[in-house]
């Protein structure tokens, strides 16, 4: 089980701002395609990767990251503070 | 160092009076203090800021080690809200102090590139036409570069 967790549009257009995933996807990019495989929702919001950054356990990282021994992994648009 | 993420509102006076007063040894103090900006057609009604507990603290302390080590800075201050802004609202400050002002400017310019495109918050604007997320800027991205 792995804690994903959606922010700022991606939340709105998935539903929910966090969920529990079953997996087995050894990285970021084939956790994505479980998703998008799953339902329209995650394939809409999904459409446009290179709009989208990832952190697993609250550090960035990038799409062709492994998964082992992740707990929490965030999906959401590029960063907008200050 | 200091670092606060909060909805509460602050006086950035009374913060840059109290970073000062714990600077000791420093030669200079920059303070930055960001503003809720209006829409170009004046009809922002409030500014939702989003973050990612946990991750947001991470991220900031992360960059005030970097700079307190690249500039020799003296103390540093991070103040960022999250919640629901008006229009002319504090969003959130910065404040650096070293022994000379090109290095606290540098660190505080510095940290404001890397707060803009680095630390997990996301603005949506609310007008009377609805809400919509503010879109990242390439120039932000591009910022980053030059550090």
């Amino acid at each position: 089980m792995i804690d994903v967790l959606y922010f700022a549009w991606l939340r709105e257009r998935i539903g929910v701002p966090r969920e529990q995933v079953e997996t087995s996807a050894a990285t970021v990019a084939d956790l994505v395609a479980e998703l998008v495989a799953r339902e329209e929702r995650y394939a809409l919001a999904f459409a446009d990767r290179a709009s989208l950054r990832v952190a697993l356990d609250q550090q960035l990282a990038g799409f062709d990251a492994p998964l082992a021994g992740v707990r929490e992994v965030a999906f959401f648009p590029p960063m907008t503070g200050g | 160092m200091r670092l606060s993420v909060q909805p509460e509102a602050f006086d950035p006076g009374a913060e840059a009076n109290c970073f000062a007063a714990g600077a000791s040894g420093a030669g200079a103090i920059v303070t930055f203090t960001g503003l809720v900006r209006n829409s170009a057609a004046g009809d922002l009604l409030a500014m939702q800021i989003e973050h990612y507990p946990g991750m947001t603290e991470t991220a900031i302390a992360a960059m005030m080690d970097q700079a307190q080590a690249r500039w020799s800075l003296i103390d540093a201050l991070v103040i960022h809200r999250h919640g629901r802004l008006l229009p002319g609202d504090v969003i959130m400050m910065v404040a650096t102090a070293a022994a000379h002002r090109a290095e606290a400017f540098a660190a505080a310019e510095f940290l404001m590139d890397y707060l803009k495109s680095r630390a997990p918050f996301w603005k949506c604007e609310i007008t009377p036409a609805g809400a919509h997320w503010v879109a990242a800027k390439d120039s932000d991205e591009a910022a980053l570069t030059r550090w």
